[in-house]
């Protein structure tokens, strides 16, 4: 199962609505171990192509650089569809090279409806995932708190 | 001195787990024969069968895509810190 706090996941949402009709990529990352992601990064679609889409690969030797120096790990990796299902495609499967991250998948075929699915990819095998959203009772409690302040 | 070598977690197989590897050789070319001596079948990982960089692997020496300076023939030499990074890419 995927665990995410709502303001990660309305941050992947829209990127990916922001980058339609090209398909929007990035990493959520998290303290090693944790399999909790914190750390929001947007990422470059170097191909900006509505079917295709490759982190910058400089960009990638930076952000993975800065997340070895934290103690993180890609907790999750995202990307959406943009006239297809948010399910992994062959390519999304023969390309997936982080066994530990749970693969998330937003489609923005449709403006009113959002889909977000999570999947695992091992050795060429798709698992899906529930997504667990977690709104944030800590900052929901503090701001609250400052409200009556 | 020799030449650093950071593996990603996918190809950590070849290396019996090592984050990190150190090899020797004057180009990338050289420097992933070296490293294939010791972990048979991490270059095959790399290089595809027509000799060029597979092209959903990214690799570094020290700041720069290895595609932007010369792929297999790039010049290396003691001190460099390679790294290589599976491409994180789909459809």
């Amino acid at each position: 199962m995927l665990t995410i706090d709502r303001t990660l996941y309305d941050a992947i949402v829209a990127h990916a609505r922001r980058d339609h009709p090209d398909e929007a990529c990035g990493v959520i990352a998290g303290p090693i171990g944790s399999d909790r992601p914190v750390r929001f990064i947007p990422m470059q679609n170097a191909e900006r192509s509505p079917t295709f889409y490759r982190f910058d690969s400089l960009e990638q030797l930076r952000v993975w650089r800065e997340m070895e120096e934290r103690g993180e790990e890609p907790v999750v990796i995202y990307h959406s569809h943009t006239a297809t299902e948010a399910y992994p495609s062959r390519t999304d499967i023969a390309l997936a090279s982080e066994p530990g991250a749970h693969y998330v998948l937003v489609s923005t075929r449709s403006p009113d409806t959002v889909e977000f699915r999570s999947f695992r990819i091992v050795d060429g095998q798709v698992t899906e995932e529930p997504v667990h959203i977690e709104d944030n009772a800590e900052q929901v409690r503090s701001e609250s708190e400052r409200s009556h302040a | 001195m020799a030449i650093e070598v950071r593996i990603p977690t996918i190809l950590r197989t070849y290396t019996g787990g090592a984050k990190t590897v150190e090899g020797s050789g004057t180009t990338l070319a050289e420097l992933l024969n070296d490293l294939d001596s010791r972990y048979s079948g991490l270059r095959s990982r790399l290089v595809t069968e027509d000799g060029g960089l597979h092209r959903f692997v990214n690799i570094y020496i020290n700041d720069e895509d290895v595609r932007f300076i010369g792929s297999l023939e790039a010049k290396v030499s003691d001190g460099d810190t390679v790294t290589i990074l599976p491409a994180v890419a789909g459809g």
